[in-house]
């Protein structure tokens, strides 16, 4: 009898064990964003009770990643997918969220999280939008995490988000919450410091991805390699950017790391404009580990580029 | 703030009020009055206005610095908009003055409209085909394409094809996306799982046309597409993606020129199976290998003089592999797709079973941003004649001005198994408008 009792009881530690051990892995929310600004910003919040994973790499174009099947096995596992937004993953991700078979992230649900709801968004088209304006996005430009005041307002729309679906954990969100918040406005107090005195160079991008960027810290984009969004350099558009940034005593290229750089040097030959690989993103180049270091990046290396090209006497 | 504002204007009219002259006699003073008093009511107007609208500006500069959205502008826009009963009807009993109009300039009702795209092929052809020849100029296909979430559960993809004459639901299925139990489902007319080709609509196609084995056994440009129900489902495992998918259709596939299913009873169902597997080599690298099988009936009697009773079966076994390399960094210049895929057919026919197989092997690579250039070698069994063995080759070059659209040119050379020999030239020009779609995997 008292054997019969004792394997009962260990059945139903058993038992109990396994239904507890799904129940205590699940605890720690599990996290995919589509890049690696996101996963950077979710894990300052989260910390250590959030398992964050991005999609695509830092060094890649965000709006040519490849709909690969081994995402979809991370986006089935996942409590909550954080996106961009914007129609910045509109050819990769929505296939994605579709074949994940998972109910829990599709937009409108409550794990899907759009970050830019929230963030201020730049370069909004009015009026009539045609492809004539090239791959335009109609919702606006989406490098829009490229401000540290959108960094904070990513921030609170993430704590909100996993508060929400973990409400145990809110204080230690809104706590971690406070603390990022803190740190990323002493940071940015000395970004601006240090860019203050190159407030107005005027310089020139390949793509738009910049806009937040030199708005904030006072930069002045005159013109862009691509004639279009999305459409490659093409002579003529070449050569009238050389006349205008000669005109205009242009002396700065801002080149994303997924760019070819031969017409932007070739620009750099023309002008004696300093040509520079700025990395949007977190994972950009290899230094570039998270969303502070992001900044301190970018900033430095525009300023040294600033200096040496002498666009600031 | 409104008391504020209230308080100014009160001050300024009193303060104008005061300073009156009192001079004249009791009539022109009045007239004066009255004057100078239109004239500041005036001037207050204008004042208030322009308070208003610096107050306004405040308030969502405020707003935006708060980090809010902007406060919406006057709801003036958004007023119920009206028409007047048309002269003439009023008075009889109907209604009169302004009529509301229901549902016109709410541009939220637009909300919920489906993703709209059309994508338009443009095929040419010159040289010499005796066997199949394409005509010379022929708007191959215009495919508008309707998407859209119907509900929590589910979501609605439409692909109509609109041929030069003639219409064809291309595909028109719902799939349930949050289905227990890990199961993708879908139900309506969609491609079938059998292979990579079969699965691609031709815009996505790296050619202007499918291959021989495609033509001969597996049911020529429509392939198997048919009514029914598919099942996809990950096995889980720690090592690589693995789906497996089962399908039922009605089993009437294949096009005119190249039949493959066709159901005399209702219990002709055609079926298929499919298991993917997909594994990254490298971060730039992967390989996806796919097994598929399909069994339906061909239509032909079973027994010569008593047709309707039971018709014979063809089935299909294919064996499909792509490599794929793009680096991450270079993505959008440089990248290859190496391609296969054997078919085997097994035809029962009145005259006996025909055996027979075909496969196609193929690499395109994208050597600039905009250029990509592709071989292909074919070589396919007839499915109604074993014995007759189609080979060809094709180079392609395609060009894309830009995302949405490219031209490409093809040369194909054709030994037909009857023994004609056919050199052509084709070319194609694709492109797309409305909504963005996914780029192809």
């Amino acid at each position: 009898m008292t054997f019969k009792c004792e394997t009962t009881r260990a059945l139903l530690a058993a038992c109990l064990a396994l239904l507890a051990g799904p129940a205590l892995a699940q605890s720690k929310l599990n996290v995919v964003t589509s890049t690696e600004d996101l996963a950077s910003i979710a894990r300052e919040v989260g910390g250590d009770r959030i398992t964050v994973e991005a999609l695509a790499r830092g060094y890649q174009d965000p709006h040519f990643v490849e709909a690969k099947p081994s995402f979809i096995l991370k986006l089935q596992k996942a409590d909550v997918l954080i996106a961009v937004g914007r129609e910045l993953e509109i050819g990769w991700l929505p296939p994605l969220i579709q074949q994940s078979r998972n109910g829990k992230i599709q937009p409108g649900a409550d794990g899907y999280l759009d970050a830019s709801l929230t963030a201020e968004i730049l370069e909004i088209p009015t009026g009539q939008i045609t492809r004539a304006m090239g791959d335009v996005h109609p919702l606006g430009n989406p490098h829009y995490w490229l401000d540290p005041e959108n960094g904070k307002r990513i921030a609170r729309a993430i704590a909100e988000k996993i508060s929400q679906l973990r409400a145990g954990d809110r204080p230690v969100f809104e706590q971690r919450l406070a603390d990022f918040t803190t740190r990323l406005d002493a940071a940015e107090r000395r970004w601006l410091a240090q860019m203050a005195p190159y407030k107005g160079t005027k310089m020139v991008t390949y793509h738009r991805s910049f806009p937040n960027f030199a708005e904030r810290f006072g930069l002045d984009i005159v013109g862009y390699v691509e004639p279009r969004p999305g459409i490659p350099p093409t002579p003529q558009h070449t050569l009238d950017l050389v006349n205008e940034m000669k005109r205009q005593n242009v002396k700065l290229v801002l080149v994303e790391p997924y760019f070819d750089l031969k017409t932007p040097n070739a620009i750099g030959r023309d002008t004696g404009a300093q040509v520079l690989v700025v990395p949007p993103s977190v994972g950009g180049v290899k230094e570039v580990t998270d969303y502070f270091k992001l900044f301190d990046y970018d900033v430095s290396i525009v300023i040294d580029a600033i200096k040496k090209s002498g666009a600031d006497k | 703030m409104r008391a504020i504002r209230g308080v100014t204007v009160s001050t300024l009219f009193i303060m104008g009020v005061s300073l009156t002259p009192a001079t004249c006699s009791a009539q022109e003073n009045a007239q004066a009055l009255r004057q100078e008093m239109d004239q500041l009511r005036r001037d207050f107007e204008a004042l208030r206005a322009q308070y208003d609208e610096r107050l306004t500006g405040l308030e969502q500069r405020l707003a935006t610095l708060e980090g809010a959205p902007p406060p919406k502008p006057p709801e003036a826009a958004a007023a119920q908009p009206t028409v007047q009963v048309p002269p003439g009807a009023a008075g009889a009993g109907g209604p009169a003055g302004a009529l509301p109009v229901y549902g016109a300039g709410l541009a939220g009702s637009k909300i919920f409209n489906p993703d709209i795209a059309v994508i338009g092929d443009f095929l040419g052809a010159a040289g010499t085909n005796t066997v199949a020849p394409p005509p010379a100029f022929e708007m191959h296909e215009s495919e508008a394409s309707f998407q859209a979430v119907v509900d929590p559960y589910a979501r609605a993809d439409f692909f109509i094809s609109f041929g030069e004459s003639g219409v064809n639901l291309e595909e028109g299925y719902m799939t349930f996306t949050s289905l227990p139990g890990g199961l993708l489902t879908r139900v309506g007319k969609m491609r079938a799982a059998f292979g990579k080709v079969n699965t691609l609509h031709n815009h996505v196609l790296p050619w202007t046309d499918r291959p021989l084995v495609t033509q001969n056994l597996v049911g020529g440009e429509d392939g198997i597409s048919d009514a029914g129900f598919s099942v996809a489902r990950l096995i889980p495992n720690p090592w690589l993606f693995l789906e497996a998918t089962g399908q039922v259709f009605r089993g009437d596939s294949g096009s005119e020129t190249s039949p493959l299913y066709e159901s005399s009873t209702r219990s002709d169902l055609s079926y298929v199976a499919h298991l993917r597997a997909y594994q990254d080599i490298t971060e730039d690298s992967n390989v996806d290998v796919g097994f598929s099988y399909s069994t339906g009936h061909n239509g032909l009697p079973a027994t010569p003089n008593a047709p309707e009773t039971s018709t014979l079966t063809t089935s299909l076994y294919g064996i499909d592999a792509t490599y794929r390399w793009r680096p991450l960094q270079r993505s959008i210049y440089r990248s290859f797709i190496g391609r296969s895929e054997v078919v085997w057919s097994r035809r029962d026919q009145p005259n006996g079973l025909q055996s027979g197989s075909g496969f196609y092997v193929s690499g395109d690579y994208q050597f600039a941003r905009r250029w990509f250039a592709g071989a292909r070698y074919d070589r396919s069994a007839r499915a109604y004649n074993a014995s007759l063995i189609d080979r060809g080759g094709s180079l392609t070059m395609t060009y894309w001005p830009s995302e949405f659209s490219q031209v490409r040119g093809q040369f194909r050379r054709t030994n037909y198994g009857t023994g004609e020999i056919a050199n052509e030239l084709l070319f194609q020009f694709q492109f797309s408008i409305g909504a963005h779609g996914a780029h192809p995997f």
